[in-house]
């Protein structure tokens, strides 16, 4: 007796054979749309995007927010710290998956990384545009079980070693804000003084990203994944570059590492 | 915790490599580097035996192993596959997210029992608070096979008798009393045995993260030395689609 195929069930995504190859697609479907027959060529890239995630096309001001996301997050420069794990794949000549791998690992955290994101927007589902909600939450923030991600040392979305919000962050989040469909980053706008005081850091980019994928209506898992994609143009690049450069070109931090418990060299 | 000095020596907590290990097996070096704490022989072998006898299964339809599996029939390679398995075994119905949260458990639950709480009320409280009690239960079937041989490796060793293996017995001798009828699975006997032997919960989790390597590595072997895509082909019928309707893209 033959067992019942097992299948792969999915909401997204559908695809009709090839009359000679039942292996092969010959149409496949996004959500209903024929991606290679009618949406190739027509939706952008930002659109498309978004039809992966949600399952319903974008309108024209929620593909903006995303686009312009999508471009502020691309590259957080080579001194950060996802970044700077892509070029060490790089500079010894790792394959790239390497490269790309090492930067989803380290841009995964929770310092300006993909995990604080989904708190970050786990307080945006709790507390809304309620400044006595986000009091409460940062003043008392959640404690959870314990986990396999360490316990949060700083208010998601906020940077606890910027001395003001920078420059780029306010001008992300003020660009954004004007997408239309960006009330929750027209509120932060608003805001960003009190809850920053609230916070004891200034905003972050991590926190304007989140407020950004809040109003794309993503849920956590969502705007974690969706941070994790973006940010990893950068790392690619850098990654490259670092390639081509070469080891004896990039930071060894010969005097960053002082040992405090060396034994000294034993006599043999 | 450690540094190289360039054609000299290596530094690792405060003992040197090439001086002071000689003769220590990797799982000794690996566990001093976690722990700071160099184990002895007897601890070698149980620590070796969880990974061996317990998170070794070479088997390419586990989730985990599967991602080996995977990068070997898409000839990918194999530290690629076995790095995002590693990864992929961080899971939440099995692997480190049960490790770390069951040996915190034993932890959490030995504390109240000493402070004289009652056993069958603590896991009352634990299954209505968390909807679940981890290391007990198994997706796939209820059983798990690698509790004997495990047992039997730390009777041998003088190690089946520790505080928190008791207690993790009795906490399933509640469970099957009850009307739950979980049985215990072998995450809960390795926390425990790790919990008597002072591992600190961050201390085990990160033990176990290499732990599925060895079955890991025969799963990307065997997808290998096949036909490329040979691995769980499916054809486009086995994607049941359960979505909006088809649609067509109108320009805007």
């Amino acid at each position: 007796m033959t067992q019942p195929q097992e299948a792969v069930h999915s909401r997204i995504w559908e695809e009709t054979p090839e009359p000679d190859n039942p292996f092969a697609a010959a149409t496949c479907y996004c959500a209903g749309y024929d991606v290679y027959g009618d949406l190739l060529g027509r939706a952008s890239w930002a659109e498309y995007l978004y039809l992966l995630f949600k399952g319903e096309r974008p309108s024209p001001s929620q593909a903006r927010l995303l686009e312009n996301l999508a471009v502020a997050l691309a590259n957080p420069g080579p001194r950060e710290a996802s970044v700077h794990a892509a070029m060490c794949g790089g500079t010894g000549g790792s394959t790239h998956a390497s490269s790309l791998m090492a930067a989803l690992a380290v841009g995964a955290g929770q310092l300006g990384g993909a995990h604080e994101v989904a708190l970050a927007v786990a307080g945006w589902q709790s507390c809304g545009m309620d400044l006595a909600a986000w009091r409460e939450r940062l003043q008392n923030p959640p404690e959870g079980d314990i986990d396999v991600w360490p316990p949060m040392e700083h208010p998601p979305g906020f940077d606890p070693h910027g001395a003001g919000c920078a420059t780029p962050v306010r001008q992300t989040l003020a660009k954004l804000k004007e997408s239309g469909n960006s009330d929750a980053l027209a509120w932060l706008y608003e805001q960003r003084p009190a809850l920053e005081a609230l916070a004891g850091h200034p905003l972050s980019m991590s926190g304007v990203a989140a407020a950004a994928l809040f109003d794309l209506g993503m849920d956590s898992d969502q705007a974690e994944m969706l941070y994790l994609l973006l940010r990893l143009p950068g790392a690619a690049v850098h990654a490259l570059e670092q390639k081509e450069y070469g080891w004896r070109r990039f930071p060894f931090f010969a005097g960053g590492l002082k040992l405090v418990d060396d034994p000294g060299p034993k006599q043999v | 915790m450690g540094a190289w000095f360039p054609a000299e020596r290596v530094v690792l907590r405060g003992k040197d490599l090439f001086q002071d290990f000689q003769g220590l097996p990797w799982m000794g070096l690996l566990l001093y580097g976690i722990t700071g704490r160099i184990p002895d022989d007897k601890q070698i072998r149980l620590f070796e035996g969880m990974w061996s006898l317990c998170t070794s299964y070479p088997d390419p339809r586990l989730w985990n192993n599967r991602v080996a599996a995977l990068a070997g029939t898409a000839r990918s390679t194999a530290a690629l596959g076995i790095g995002a398995a590693i990864a992929v075994s961080e899971a939440t119905i099995y692997g480190r997210r049960p490790d770390i949260k069951t040996i915190d458990l034993l932890y959490r639950l030995q504390r109240q029992l000493d402070q004289g709480a009652d056993l069958a009320e603590l896991v009352r409280s634990e299954l209505q608070t968390r909807r679940g009690i981890t290391g007990y239960g198994r997706p796939i079937t209820r059983k798990d096979e690698r509790i004997p041989p495990m047992l039997a490796l730390a009777k041998e060793l003088g190690y089946a008798d520790g505080p928190h293996v008791r207690l993790a017995f009795a906490i399933e001798d509640i469970l099957l009393r009850g009307r739950w009828r979980l049985h215990m699975n072998v995450a809960s006997l390795l926390a425990a045995l790790a919990a008597d032997q002072g591992m600190s919960c961050q201390e085990y989790y990160r033990f176990m993260v290499l732990s599925f390597t060895g079955g890991m590595f025969p799963c990307h072997i065997d997808a290998m030395n096949k036909p490329e895509g040979a691995l769980f082909p499916l054809r486009c019928e086995r994607i049941a689609y359960k979505g909006p309707a088809r649609r067509k893209w109108k320009d805007a």
